[in-house]
């Protein structure tokens, strides 16, 4: 119990900072993939200072609860993955958490902020049975929900679902808000929605999505290292290379229509799902 | 005993009198009355009987046997004039042959002092108190509402009466469906609740659509009963002696025995459930005043569908025909979920999420493991709970914007605060984590994987519940679209309403925290009395729903935080100042509205175009299914 | 310290401009300048924007739009007036339509002047509005905490 709580503490202190580290890499290494020098790398903890040193303005007052509850239920379902619970109610915490965000967006009422907010419900509708599947092949595999049994598994359950591994890697680029699937909200600026989804976000409001943002990440990156939990390093290693991925793809492609991205990532869902659970239900 | 039998003969005896009172506060008030009997009665109910496991009681069948079957001759002669009446041949032979099945199977069995005819286990008291509770407060806010509904429908003939009398003889029915032990009784409320929801549906019988759908559920529903009436036919064929008429002992038999039986009743219980590719009706039943929708979808008639086969669920584990029965449920969740997306009638929206989270229990069901059957009991309470409030609420919504169009309900929150306020209950009770259906999600999840093939449930599963967030949650997003202070609207909503609508959404929040108290002494003792095992939720995962739950309700408590010292900018309209009501500088100075619109997809989602894919892979399943029932019988 | 002057996020709208500054403003962004090593982020939404980029002068038709745009803005906020028609109307500032400077309309805090404005006096011009935008939050910190 107590090693659980120290987890999740440590999470929750530590995680908007290696998240920020992350952020900063990547606009680093983004920056020289375009021939340029880029920002400091702990420029994402700038920004997010910066938010909060601005006024407290928002469109109506009610978007701030919404918001907050976003990056509420991002913390816990963050705390609860790295304290080793049942990874479906983490699921479950991480869906809540978006739907908050996109209830916030809804709140607004204002034309960019409602068009992002049906396009990010696109994208949890899109990612979700990739999520869900991949837990049933955590259970499959080791007959356990619990993220600590998944954790302790002797062997790298990657051998096991290879499959389902792909599709996780093929939602974080949805997750992530990566081209091509910046679809609800972009890290660029001239896109036609403006800024989709966060429009209508200024200052600390929108310093809270951040600040979920970066705690979502290393969340994100923690389901990916838990398919090799055996071999931490290793596993570390395939979260690297997995995010330099994100960041050559996110460079090097435009973004699609939504209709793309909900068949793709239905149908990835799909084949490594039936197949990979197929093969371990029948084995 | 007594109070099985009052739960039973109160409601009808009640009905009778409101066949004769008149409109008036006096009916009004008795209506009030008679509810809160049965809701104490119910209650009372769940205090003599929640520890006392399973106790069956013995009532002299013969005679009651026989008014039963008079009834059933007497109800059959009804709609065959009606079928007459209205050209309905095809119901007309269902009827007769139904009635020729039930009468043959009954000269087969020599009834021998057939005992144990009641019988009362946590789970019946489960349903009853879904029936008792629930189906009263319906009954309680019709009062009012259909007042206002004949103040809006000046030129329909007022019914009310009959309305009044056949809620009560509805609620009558269900009690005795889950109180019989003996399947003729069983049988024979069944098909009262047939009839009552078909007269109930073409309530507006002068309207041509009405009748059309009324005796289109009527249809399909016969050929439910048909399937249950056969399996009447087998008894006698093979039984004559009568013992297997009495569901405990064939529950008993086992899987060697009862697989006929149980796959016939399914087949029954797919129907009346509004199972893929029976779906329709339960749509078509939309055009019902909303009580009546609120009736058929949560407390009754369609309860009675998954009830039954929740029965039967112990024969169905780890058989063909028990898989088939879930993929037949897998499917329709999955396919109903996605056509609620292209759905904007809020009605409908609830309609096919019903048929949607019903295919969940029934696919819990046809697994029939411990911990499948322990998710799909709690399925059918939350679900009832929540579906109730919502579409009572969406009821006095409809009667005060004058539509039950999504679209119509934008920024809700603002113009009917109270009413939306448990809307978004209700809603959030339907998907989200910590509300109740998730744990049931949680728990059909853990039972699917631990059955045999059940990965193929596991993925209907897992996509189906991607598109319930879909839909729910543009539907939670309109109601809090507010752009501007309206003038509030709530000011005429009756007594009645407030009284069944605070009740449900107190009830659905209690659910929501003592769902453990639910699960341990009701759920889990049926369970154990079944299996000898059963599921939990595990303690840590029970203290993270605690906190879960607890967080989403001290959350809103932030408001008070978040309504002060903040400055209102003005909303982004591409740089055109936009008022504060959301109206913008147009072209050549012009203020125009701005309007938000969700999304339907419909060219994916179509109704027409899943429901045809989704009729076509059930009836295949089925077909299957009764592939194997007659080989089976050949066999 | 102070973070606003580390991460100052643009805005820019282009008010009737040639394109030239506009062009020259995309500039900065490129490779050759590199705005983004200063934290510098193109948002492209005023309610994310710290500084505010006006380029070309003011007509009737934008007129409205550069005032709901810095109305939108949330404090502590900055304007920069890049190239001469945004300082004064430029060679445009006697026709029928042009009301004159963007300080017209909404108050200016950095004036670049050119005809194009050069991507390295539109640096100079920011990095001076930073200077600014540092006071302009220390007034209104000091303000919150009384």
């Amino acid at each position: 119990m107590i090693t659980e709580i120290i987890f999740a503490v440590g999470f929750i202190i530590l995680a908007p900072f290696i998240g920020a580290l992350i952020g900063g890499m990547d606009r680093k290494v983004t920056a020289r993939m375009q021939g340029r020098v880029g920002p400091p790398v702990l420029q994402p903890l700038y920004d997010v200072f910066k938010l909060f040193e601005k006024e407290k303005a928002v469109v109506r007052n009610e978007v701030n609860f919404y918001i907050f509850s976003y990056l509420i239920f991002v913390v816990f379902t963050g705390a609860l993955f790295f304290s080793g619970s049942d990874i479906l109610l983490v699921i479950f915490a991480l869906t809540l958490a978006h739907a908050f965000l996109i209830l916030g967006a809804y709140a607004t009422t204002s034309p960019y902020s409602h068009i992002g907010a049906e396009r990010e419900l696109l994208q949890l509708m899109a990612v979700e049975p990739m999520l869900i599947l991949a837990a049933a092949g955590f259970y499959m595999a080791t007959g356990s929900f619990a993220v600590k049994d998944i954790a302790l598994w002797p062997e790298p359950l990657f051998m096991t679902i290879p499959l389902l591994f792909v599709g996780i890697v093929f939602v974080l680029t949805i997750k992530l808000r990566k081209s091509p699937f910046d679809l609800a909200t972009s890290h660029h600026a001239h896109q036609e929605l403006v800024k989709g989804l966060t429009t209508e976000f200024a200052g600390p409001t929108l310093g809270m999505v951040e600040i979920a943002h970066l705690y979502e990440t290393v969340f994100f990156l923690g389901l990916v290292w838990l398919f090799f939990a055996s071999m931490p390093w290793v596993g570390l290693l395939v979260v690297i290379v997995v995010y330099f991925l994100e960041i050559l793809i996110d460079n090097t492609t435009t973004r699609v229509r939504w209709q793309v991205m909900l068949r793709s990532a239905w149908l990835v869902a799909l084949v490594a799902g039936a197949i990979n659970l197929g093969v371990l239900a029948l084995l | 005993m007594e109070l099985l039998v009052f739960l039973i003969l109160f409601p009808a005896l009640a009905a009778l009198v409101f066949c004769i009172l008149p409109n008036g506060r006096l009916r009004d008030t008795i209506v009030v009355l008679v509810s809160a009997i049965i809701i104490a009665v119910t209650l009372y109910l769940f205090v003599m009987f929640a520890g006392a496991g399973t106790v069956y009681f013995d009532i002299e069948s013969g005679m009651i046997s026989q008014i039963m079957t008079g009834l059933e001759i007497i109800i059959s002669a009804g709609l065959l004039y009606l079928a007459a009446k209205y050209r309905q041949y095809l119901i007309a032979g269902l009827v007769v042959v139904q009635l020729g099945v039930v009468l043959y199977a009954e000269s087969l069995i020599q009834e021998t002092a057939a005992l144990n005819n009641l019988f009362i286990d946590p789970f019946s008291i489960i349903m009853a108190m879904i029936i008792g509770i629930i189906g009263s407060l319906i009954c309680v806010y019709s009062v009012g509402y259909m007042r206002d509904y004949h103040t809006h429908h000046a030129d329909m003939p007022d019914k009310r009466r009959w309305f009044f009398a056949l809620l009560f003889v509805f609620l009558a029915a269900m009690f005795g469906v889950v109180f019989s032990n003996n399947l003729f009784w069983l049988f024979f409320f069944w098909e009262v609740t047939t009839l009552c929801s078909f007269l109930l549906i073409g309530y507006n019988w002068g309207d041509e659509q009405t009748r059309k759908n009324a005796f289109w559920a009527l249809l399909l529903n016969l050929v439910g009963g048909l399937g249950f009436a056969c399996t009447f036919a087998w008894i006698g064929l093979t039984d004559p002696s009568g013992g297997l008429i009495m569901m405990d002992t064939l529950l008993a038999a086992g899987p060697a025995v009862a697989m006929i039986p149980a796959a016939l009743i399914g087949f029954a219980g797919l129907t009346k459930a509004a199972q893929m590719p029976f779906s329709s009706w339960l749509v078509g039943a939309m055009i019902a005043p909303t009580p009546v929708s609120a009736l058929l979808h949560s407390s009754t008639m369609v309860k009675a569908g998954v009830y039954v086969i929740v029965r039967f669920a112990p024969i169905y584990n780890v058989t063909m025909v028990g898989y088939l029965i879930s993929l037949v449920g897998g499917v329709t969740f999955l396919l109903a979920s996605g056509i609620a997306i292209s759905q904007s009638n809020a009605k409908k929206v609830l309609a096919y999420s019903t048929i949607a989270n019903l295919g969940l229990v029934v696919a819990c069901a046809g697994i029939g493991s411990y911990a499948a059957v322990w998710a799909a009991i709690l399925l059918i309470v939350f679900h009832a709970i929540a579906k109730s409030l919502l579409f009572l609420s969406v009821g006095t919504v409809e009667h005060k914007i004058g539509s039950r169009d999504i679209e119509d309900m934008t920024g809700l929150l603002g113009r009917m605060p109270k009413v939306a306020v448990m809307m978004i209950i209700g809603i959030a009770g339907m998907f989200l984590a910590p509300f109740g259906m998730l744990i049931s999600k949680w728990a059909a999840l853990v039972a699917f994987l631990d059955a045999p093939y059940g990965f193929i449930l596991v993925l209907l599963l897992a996509f189906g519940s991607a598109v319930t967030v879909f839909f729910w949650t543009k539907w939670l997003g309109k109601l809090i679209e507010v752009a501007w202070k309206p003038e509030p609207l709530e000011v005429k909503i009756s007594n009645h309403e407030y009284g069944a609508l605070v009740p449900l959404t107190v009830l659905m929040v209690a659910v929501c925290i003592g769902f453990p108290l639910l699960s341990s002494y009701l759920v889990v003792p049926y369970v154990f009395g079944i299996y000898g095992m059963t599921a939990t939720l595990g303690q840590a995962n029970m203290i993270i729903m605690v906190m879960m739950v607890f967080m989403v309700l001290v959350m809103p408590l932030t408001l008070l935080h978040f309504r002060k010292d903040r400055k209102i900018l003005p909303r982004y309209v591409g740089g055109r100042p936009a008022t504060s009501d959301m109206h913008f500088k147009g072209s050549i100075g012009v203020q125009r509205p701005v309007a938000l619109g969700n999304y339907y997809l419909a060219n994916y989602f179509g109704e027409q175009r899943l429901s045809h894919i989704g009729n076509g892979v059930c009836i295949a399943f089925i077909a299957l299914m009764l592939a194997g029932i007659l080989l089976g019988v050949i066999a | 310290m102070s973070y606003i002057t580390k991460s100052p996020w643009i805005i820019h709208y282009d008010g009737s401009s040639c394109n030239g500054c506009d062009i020259e403003v995309l500039a900065c962004l490129t490779p050759l300048y590199d705005l983004e090593r200063f934290g510098i982020v193109n948002t492209g939404n005023p309610k994310h924007a710290d500084v505010f980029l006006v380029t070309g002068g003011i007509n009737a038709q934008s007129e409205a739009v550069v005032k709901n745009t810095y109305e939108q803005m949330p404090d502590p906020k900055v304007v920069v007036a890049v190239g001469i028609c945004a300082c004064t109307g430029g060679v445009f500032r006697e026709c029928y339509n042009i009301i004159g400077g963007v300080d017209k309309v909404i108050p200016v805090d950095v004036y670049v002047p050119g005809c194009a404005a050069r991507p390295e006096s539109i640096i100079d011009g920011v990095v001076r509005a930073l200077g600014i935008l540092e006071e302009k939050r220390a007034k209104m910190a000091e303000k919150g905490g009384k």
